[in-house]
């Protein structure tokens, strides 16, 4: 379905040249959802970018069923993680979620009816005429969804979606992303630097190394398909697969493409990410 | 903010020949227009007697460059401007300090100002003329009357804008009004102030100017006017150059200041609010 | 309670204005003084001077030439503002151009005109649009800078590219900074419809004022004067009225950011 080959990425600076993405080469299946994780700065943006056909990478291709993606493909659709600033402040939220079906030219009735159900499922029946300004941050990211998913795209890409809405609202999102993506069987690729995120939602994580990028682990989330909050992070395999990507993401801490023999142990006492704290009962 | 993003530095930064480009550019356009302003009038498709070449209009400036007469009217304009601009800035701060810092006031001066305010200057030019004849007075009431309400505007803006908790926190500390307006009001309003002293400037030429241009009040407007009645159509063309690098020059000190003062604004709001 | 409240409001919104002109009013009803006639006197000729007849043969020109002239500039400013401001390389070469011709003061402009276009009814619009398009072209070429990168590969994702992107995103993002180009042109042009008629005309208001200074008819000059000013009142009013509706959620937005 999405397959990305020998991706490499290198910005012309003005005094250097910074290679962000070294040599990246994964593939996700039809229907898949799959969590990339990373340490910060690792270049998972830039990767997104590549994918989603809004930045040429330097090297490499990435392939949508079969075909390169050369620019911003019809069947994908994005969600950023600056919630606001990717609504459009002069539209009302159903403007905003009908402004990409307007290409598709689906007529009226049609059109009316994708946005009346994007809506109903990210739980935004009684906003169509709010501003996205006038909402909370948890809300304006709701929008976001909904206009994906009223687009009906093949491929769903997500930016760090949840990385600027607080814990709660984040957990029902997370939730949401799920729901959505066994509802309308979408191919759903997660951009994340939280770690219990990453094991929570997907089937698979594909964890990073630090830039300069390349892939460390491609790791098959075997937990069962009904996930909860409170159940699924409180079962010891949860803790297991989290304990294992936590491990990992400190090495790759210490390893990029430039480090190719394994690094040392992590630093005793280095501090625990936040993330790990979150989910404590 | 974008975690996650890339390394320091290694944004998608414009490379470095393009952006040393952009002045070169700028000088390209400029020259660019020099050249068509020397062209079009050889081309015929322009008369050189209502477009001279940019070479004459250069040989004129230059010429009048070397007379006593331009730099007076010169000078006069500078004097008019100079001396409204001030007018204003004081006449707009003191108010608009004194309206905006009661209540009371403010609220029952509010309407006037948004009647008064649109009003045209120029409305009073017979009522100039009138009064002061060709004087230096006529610009004066000219110029203060537009640019007064450029300052007192972005004035009483700025005292709006004072944070109500660094307000309370001035209170609770038992600051004066003095002390209130002296340490949380003024900081607040000061960078508006400085954009309403810009705007005031750019206002403030352009009626200065005018009252020459219609008044007859001595200054670069008033040379331009009889330059253009007796046919001196260089002179007409490089007199409108002197005004315009004059507008220009005023623009750039203008927001040099502004942005100092903006500056200096935002790490004493950082202290005063946490 | 109510009444009370509505009662304040329009003693706070009428009380200095009516004040004002009461003290107008008793300062100058004995006047003696030429120049500064009574109050009255001002009023009583406003009646007389600006009948229906003299409001058809001398404001109406004035403001279809400043309407015409206006949207001109309008059209021409937003037009050339959202060409230049996509495209780095011309925004580069003509910034400096533009700010030269945004810095000389627009009624200078009105003796160069009068060259090309002698002393009709083009040479007072050409001189409208020559002061207006400034303001609202740099303007323009700035908010077409600012559109939020975000918010374009948004757009580029969900392939709204072309016209629909210079509707949707483009214009819509930079309308606040169009509208205060255009904010500002709409003084300039006030005070360029006025200059026009004062140095060559032979009807409009600026024309009248200047026959009613000359030939000393002072209470119908004032009585200008005044008319003149609420001209001026009523076109902000109006201007007002419409960017409320256009940037609703501008304003919505920024006391959004201010309360959080």
């Amino acid at each position: 379905m999405l397959d990305v080959r020998n991706l490499r990425k290198i910005y012309t600076g003005r005094n250097r040249n910074v290679e962000a993405l070294r040599n990246l080469t994964f593939h996700i299946g039809a229907g898949e959802l799959v969590c990339l994780v990373g340490p910060s700065g690792c270049g998972k943006t830039t990767l997104l970018k590549c994918m989603a056909g809004l930045l040429v990478p330097t090297d490499g291709e990435v392939l949508l069923d079969g075909r390169p993606v050369d620019g911003p493909p019809p069947g994908m659709a994005v969600v950023f993680q600056e919630y606001g600033r990717s609504l459009f402040a002069w539209m009302n939220v159903r403007d905003n979620v009908a402004l990409p079906l307007r290409r598709k030219k689906l007529g009226k009735a049609r059109t009316r009816e994708l946005v009346d159900h994007a809506l109903d499922v990210v739980g935004l029946a009684d906003a169509h005429q709010a501003y996205p300004w006038q909402l909370s941050g948890g809300m304006q990211q709701r929008v976001a969804i909904a206009r994906a998913v009223a687009f009906e795209p093949k491929v769903l890409l997500m930016d760090e979606p949840f990385a600027a809405v607080d814990a709660q609202t984040r957990a029902e999102l997370e939730d949401l992303i799920r729901q959505l993506w066994r509802e309308l069987g979408v191919t759903v690729l997660f951009v994340t630097h939280d770690i219990d995120e990453a094991v929570y939602l997907g089937q698979r994580t594909v964890i990073l190394s630090k830039s300069p990028t390349v892939v460390r682990e491609d790791l098959a989330i075997d937990l069962p398909d009904e996930r909860d909050q409170l159940h699924t992070r409180s079962s010891p395999r949860f803790a297991e697969l989290r304990a294992h990507v936590y491990e990992q993401i400190q090495l790759a801490k210490h390893h990029s493409g430039d480090t190719d023999t394994e690094p040392v142990d992590r630093t005793p006492g280095s501090a625990p990410a936040p993330a790990l704290q979150k989910t404590q009962p | 903010m974008t975690p996650g993003a890339v390394t320091p530095g290694a944004a998608p930064a414009r490379r470095l020949p393009e952006r040393a480009l952009a002045p070169l550019r700028g000088l390209a356009g400029l020259a660019g227009l020099v050249a068509v302003l020397e062209v079009l009038p050889h081309t015929g498709l322009v008369s050189a007697g209502y477009l001279p070449p940019a070479s004459e209009t250069v040989r004129a400036l230059w010429h009048l460059l070397a007379e006593q007469t331009f730099w007076t009217a010169l000078g006069d304009t500078l004097t008019g401007w100079g001396l409204g601009l001030a007018v204003s800035v004081v006449a707009g701060v003191a108010a608009g300090l004194v309206i905006g810092s009661v209540p009371v006031l403010r609220a029952v001066t509010a309407s006037t100002i948004e009647f008064l305010r649109p009003i045209p200057s120029v409305a009073l030019i017979p009522v100039a003329v009138l009064l002061y004849g060709a004087d230096l007075r006529s610009k004066l009431l000219l110029v203060v009357y537009a640019a007064f309400w450029q300052v007192i505007v972005q004035v009483l803006a700025g005292i709006q804008d004072v944070d109500p908790v660094a307000d309370d926190t001035a209170r609770s500390y038992h600051l004066g009004t003095w002390g209130r307006l002296r340490h949380v009001m003024w900081p607040t309003a000061l960078p508006y102030v400085m954009t309403g002293v810009r705007l005031a400037a750019t206002v403030a030429l352009i009626l200065a100017v005018t009252a020459e241009l219609v008044i007859g009040a001595p200054g670069l407007g008033q040379e331009i006017a009889v330059a253009q009645s007796s046919g001196a159509v260089p002179q007409v063309y490089a007199l409108v150059l002197v005004t315009g690098l004059l507008g220009v020059a005023v623009n750039l000190v203008a927001r040099a200041v502004e942005r100092r003062a903006l500056h200096w604004h935002q790490s004493v709001r950082t202290e005063v609010t946490g | 309670m109510s009444v009370r409240t509505v009662l304040r409001r329009a003693l706070l919104l009428l009380g200095l204005p009516a004040a004002l002109l009461a003290v107008w009013w008793y300062a100058t009803a004995g006047s003696t003084d030429f120049y500064v006639p009574p109050l009255s006197a001002i009023l009583e000729a406003f009646g007389k001077v600006w009948t229906a007849d003299r409001l058809l043969s001398d404001v109406v020109p004035s403001l279809l030439r400043l309407a015409a002239g206006y949207l001109l500039a309008v059209a021409a400013g937003v037009g050339l503002g959202l060409v230049i401001g996509t495209r780095r390389v011309v925004r580069e070469f003509l910034e400096p151009v533009l700010e030269l011709f945004r810095a000389i003061p627009p009624p200078v402009l009105v003796p160069v005109i009068m060259l090309f276009a002698g002393i009709g009814d083009t040479m007072k619009v050409l001189v409208i649009v020559s002061g207006c398009v400034w303001p609202i072209l740099l303007n323009t070429v700035e908010g077409v800078r600012a559109v939020d990168e975000v918010l374009d590969d948004t757009c580029r994702s969900y392939g709204i590219t072309g016209t629909a992107r210079l509707r949707h995103l483009v214009l819509r993002a930079a309308s606040p900074q169009i509208v205060t180009g255009m904010r500002q042109a709409l003084s300039i042009g006030i005070i360029l419809m006025v200059i026009s008629e004062m140095f060559a005309a032979s009807n409009g208001l600026g024309f009248t004022i200047v026959q009613f200074q000359r030939s000393f008819a002072i209470p119908e000059m004032w009585s200008g004067v005044l008319l003149l000013g609420t001209l001026g009142f009523l076109l902000s009013l109006l201007f007002r009225f419409a960017e409320n509706r256009v940037l609703a959620w501008y304003h919505g937005l920024r006391r959004d950011r201010r309360t959080p």
